[in-house]
């Protein structure tokens, strides 16, 4: 009956285990695949019934094997199959209807502006998820109302194999080794492994080239001797003059450097214009913790590295009353009078004071550099000045 | 005639490929059903729909820096200076039909997929599905979380839009901060200083390429071993750690869980229909310079926000050298504590438990109340770093000041999960003991008979089998060196110094549960029912009387 170069089948002793079988269905009598094929909603021939058959005899030490288990009686009997059926063509049809309507909403939406993308998207969801609904719900009331309630079991093998399994396991591997001579030969042996080790390392050299070393590039900015500030946006240049009364704070960029996000996530800066009395001066010429440097000053007007020094957010939020920058990210607070020092927050250093004069034409304009690395710490940062 | 195309079809396939045998088996593979079963399936499914999303956004999407000048349909934006990747995603968004309800569809299924991953997991640790013989598939599990919290930050970074951008801005100063090799990362991450002009194309080749290759070939091989061990079942009638109970993969797993798929996709498309994400337009496209107040991450990064914010300004210079604590520890420790521990987990309870059995019956968490315990600590850590997350939305909302949020997730994040932790052991055993009282006495009727002596008794009704079942504790071992030899106080040499004590300590606190043997001090109540507690837990070891001994006050149910 069976072809026998498919060897296993015979084996396989189940009455319902051919249903692929490769024999000539015409030619087959009785208990050819044309009879053992089961269709949903018809009832199944007695001895197609089982979906275990036999349980493997002889698991050793095993638990009672489960018996043989069968497929509850025929489904066209259960109460309202009829009913559910019909439910789920409907489903069925819904999800074909709405599936046709993604097409055509597709094709009718056209979308180039915001108010058309808010309707097509609408329509086109609409419809894919009503697809999906549809189907999901159809095949789940499929499953549930119309195919026949089953609980079966099926035995679980112990994973260890057994102890001739592994013995003849390891003689495989023994005569293996044996063979391949690779205890024997220790010379073959440690030059294999010292070949793979270059091997290895190869690809991880090979990503070298993926950035330049740091060096002491996050030492600087683009700020230098006579650079003026520029208010970021407006693209002004800035005179002492230009703010009528204490306040707000304005965004600052190094001149020529505006469109250069490198040199600006770096080098942007923070200016705020205090009334007389208000800054807390040091007359160093260097950082002073909770102090401002005076001489880097113009007017009451101190400028400040906008970049957190915690991980480099731009602390943009400023409060008049407090005289608190904020940065959104993760709270750190710095006081603006007291030189930018840390007053809550993940941040530890004060933000940088950027060295400040005016020129001969009476802009502001950078003395310096700043006199320490601005943005986030990092391991070869150092100690803050 | 559709018989004969299909068995002509059926022999033309195994004469080549062999498959009669093998996929009968598989037609006849038996899943066990319970709803959190579906969990793990959530993630799955999520990922095939990120999969074919993900496909179709990548025909649109140019990962480049390269800056363009906007002029497209969405004229807030006319003539502004954007990266090539964000003015393809504004592209995408308005010029591309079913653009937006792609992109919104993929970014509503990441967020799913992390979510479904961590009810999967927090399901599979509550239950002790992990032991063994799964181990293996719990550890590959944790890498797969893991990896998706990489794929999830590198795809919602790749617009290149503001917010992102500060996200990016943030990962960039924690790689920076990590001692020793921080600034070489982020220098050969972002090939230079940040931005540069490679992070997007970099991050867009790991996010299509690499990581979707190891996700493939992990889930691939978690799917397998999950297969090939056949899945665990919860405690039931008829359920034993020897068998597997439940519905055949043909036809009826395959038609569920091919409409599971479906529900989960629908789901997904309606809230991309109905609710906006990542509505990058109005972010605008990045700029270091500036940013947004009540810029919170994707829900899956905000326990890691929520550290970074809580976090003192610790920072230490040695030698010249920055340790900045402020930065890299709260970046790390959280997930690498969590990670940590829930990779040890598995092999530290087989270790204090002496449990080297397979274990295939889930656990219900109430009867492993250390366990759940100390899951529930570990949510609620995971839990007060995620609110803090958004300290500036609470306070706001809240209308209590920004500081003194932070100040109550700094004490809470030690706090809450004590509490957590005493808690949920003190509900498991309670739940533990309402078990014991239905197993003892029964389910109460509520008909109130009279006796002859005139005593009142309330008649109770003894549980289904099915029930029974389900209350059913699994069978736990003493410590291996147990405490024989009828001396029970005394425990063994090995037990009484160094390792040995420490492992039975741990032993005595992670065994903690209520008694359901008859030999306990509390006994049986005189109804009779005692049958089925001894038939419940009939195996426990000698250690959990003791353990309800310390514990006091629970006799009184006996």
């Amino acid at each position: 009956m069976t072809d026998p170069s498919t060897g296993e089948w015979p084996g396989d002793n189940e009455p319902d285990g051919g249903s692929l079988s490769g024999q000539e269905a015409g030619g087959s009598a009785g208990n050819g695949p044309t009879e053992r094929r089961r269709v949903i909603g018809t009832p199944p021939p007695a001895e197609a019934r089982s979906m275990l058959g036999t349980p493997e005899p002889g698991t050793p030490g095993g638990p009672p094997l489960p018996r043989r288990r069968e497929l509850p009686a025929d489904p066209q009997d259960m109460p309202g199959a009829r009913r559910a059926e019909r439910v789920v063509v409907a489903c069925f049809v819904i999800a074909t209807l709405a599936g046709l309507g993604f097409i055509a909403a597709y094709l009718i939406f056209p979308v180039h502006s915001v108010l058309l993308v808010q309707h097509s998207n609408l329509a086109l969801g609409l419809t894919m998820a009503l697809t999906f609904l549809a189907l999901a719900a159809g095949v789940v009331i499929w499953v549930r109302r119309l195919m026949p309630v089953v609980d079966l079991t099926e035995a679980r093998k112990p994973l260890r194999s057994s102890d001739e399994d592994r013995a003849a396991f390891v003689e495989t591997f023994e005569e293996g080794a044996e063979a391949s001579q690779f205890v024997k030969r220790p010379m073959l042996r440690r030059t294999l492994i010292a070949a793979t080790v270059p091997v290895a390392i190869a690809p991880i050299i090979l990503l070298r080239d993926l950035g330049p070393l740091p060096r002491t590039l996050l030492d600087h900015t683009v700020w230098r001797k006579g650079v003026r500030l520029l208010n970021y946006g407006a693209n002004t240049q800035i005179r002492p003059g230009d703010f009528s009364s204490p306040g707000g704070m304005i965004t600052v960029v190094p001149d020529g450097y505006q469109d250069d996000f490198n040199a600006l996530a770096k080098a942007t800066c923070i200016i705020i214009k205090f009334g007389p009395g208000e800054l807390q001066f040091t007359t160093a010429d260097h950082p002073v913790p909770g102090k401002v440097v005076e001489n880097w000053t113009v007017d009451n007007i101190v400028a400040y590295s906008k970049i957190c020094t915690h991980v480099g957010c731009p602390a943009a939020l400023y409060e008049e009353t407090t005289h608190h920058i904020l940065c959104p990210c993760h709270q750190s607070t710095f006081d603006a009078v007291r030189g930018a020092e840390v007053i809550f927050g993940p941040a530890t250093r004060a933000l940088p004071q950027l060295p400040m004069t005016v020129d001969a034409q009476g802009y502001l304009v950078a003395r310096h550099d700043f006199t320490e690395p601005v943005g986030p710490s990092f391991w070869e940062r150092g100690p803050s000045t | 005639m559709i018989d004969r195309a299909l068995s002509g079809t059926g022999n033309w396939l195994d004469e080549r490929f062999h498959g009669a045998k093998g996929l009968r088996t598989f037609f006849r593979k038996i899943f066990p059903d319970h709803w959190t079963f579906l969990l793990g399936e959530i993630a799955l499914y999520s990922f095939i729909i990120l999969l074919l999303t993900g496909t179709f956004l990548a025909f649109f999407f140019k990962p480049s820096m390269t800056e363009v000048v906007y002029h497209g349909v969405y004229t807030k934006l006319d003539g502004v200076k954007m990266s090539e990747a964000y003015a393809s995603t504004l592209r995408i968004s308005f010029d591309v039909r079913g653009g937006l309800l792609i992109r919104q569809i993929h970014h509503w299924a990441a967020d799913l997929f992390v979510a479904a991953i961590l009810a999967h997991m927090l399901r599979i640790f509550f239950t002790g599905a992990y032991r063994k013989p799964r181990e293996v598939n719990w550890l590959i599990g944790l890498v797969l979380f893991t990896l998706a919290l990489l794929e999830g930050l590198f795809g919602y970074s790749l617009p290149d839009d503001l917010l992102s951008g500060a996200g990016l801005r943030i990962t960039q100063g924690v790689l920076q901060s990590i001692p020793i090799v921080g600034t070489y990362l982020s220098f050969f991450l972002f090939g230079g200083q940040y931005p540069g002009h490679s992070i997007i194309p970099r991050m867009y080749i790991l996010h299509v390429l690499l990581i979707p290759g190891l996700f493939l070939a992990l889930i691939g091989a978690h799917l397998f071993i999950m297969f090939h061990q056949k899945h665990t079942q919860m405690p039931g009638k008829g359920r034993t750690n020897t068998n597997v109970v439940g519905a055949p993969m043909y036809p009826y797993f395959m038609a569920k869980t091919g409409a599971f798929f479906l529900f989960v996709f629908a789901a997904v498309t309606l809230a991309s229909t109905f609710a906006q994400i990542n509505p990058i337009w109005l972010y605008g496209p990045y700029n270091p310079l500036a940013i947004s107040s009540g810029s919170q991450p994707d829900f899956y990064m905000g326990f890691l926000e929520g550290s970074l914010r809580m976090m003192p300004a610790w920072q230490w210079v040695v030698f010249g050298h920055t340790f900045a604590f402020n930065v890299f520890i709260p970046a790390l420790l959280p997930l690498g504590l969590i990670l940590t521990a829930a990779a040890f987990w598995p092999f530290l309870e087989q270790w204090i438990t002496g449990d080297k059995r397979e274990h295939h019956v889930n656990d219900r968490p109430r009867n492993a109340p250390t366990r759940t315990a100390l899951g529930m600590a570990a949510v609620s850590f995971y839990g007060v770093l995620w609110a803090e997350g958004a300290n500036d939305v609470i306070a706001q909302h809240l209308d209590i000041s920004l500081y003194t949020v932070t100040w109550i997730a700094r004490i809470a994040v030690f706090v809450v999960p004590a509490l957590a932790y005493i808690i949920t052991k003190r509900i498991c055993l309670g739940l533990q003991r309402k078990d014991l009282h239905l197993l003892e006495h029964g389910v109460e009727t509520g008909i109130i008979r009279q006796l002859p002596s005139g005593e009142f008794i309330e008649e109770t009704r003894p549980l289904s089998e099915e029930a029974l079942a389900k209350l059913a504790v699994p069978e736990r071992l003493p410590l291996p060196a147990g405490r024989t030899d009828g001396e029970e106080d005394v425990p063994p040499p090995t037990m009484r110094r160094g390792v040995g004590r420490v492992k039975a300590r741990l032993n005595k606190v992670l065994t903690e549960t209520v008694p359901m043997n008859g030999h306990g001090p509390n006994g049986h109540g005189p109804d009779g029912h005692g049958a089925d507690g001894d038939h419940a837990r009939a195996a426990l070891g000698p250690s959990a009387d003791e353990d309800h001994d310390a514990e006091g006050g629970s006799g009184e149910h006996g």
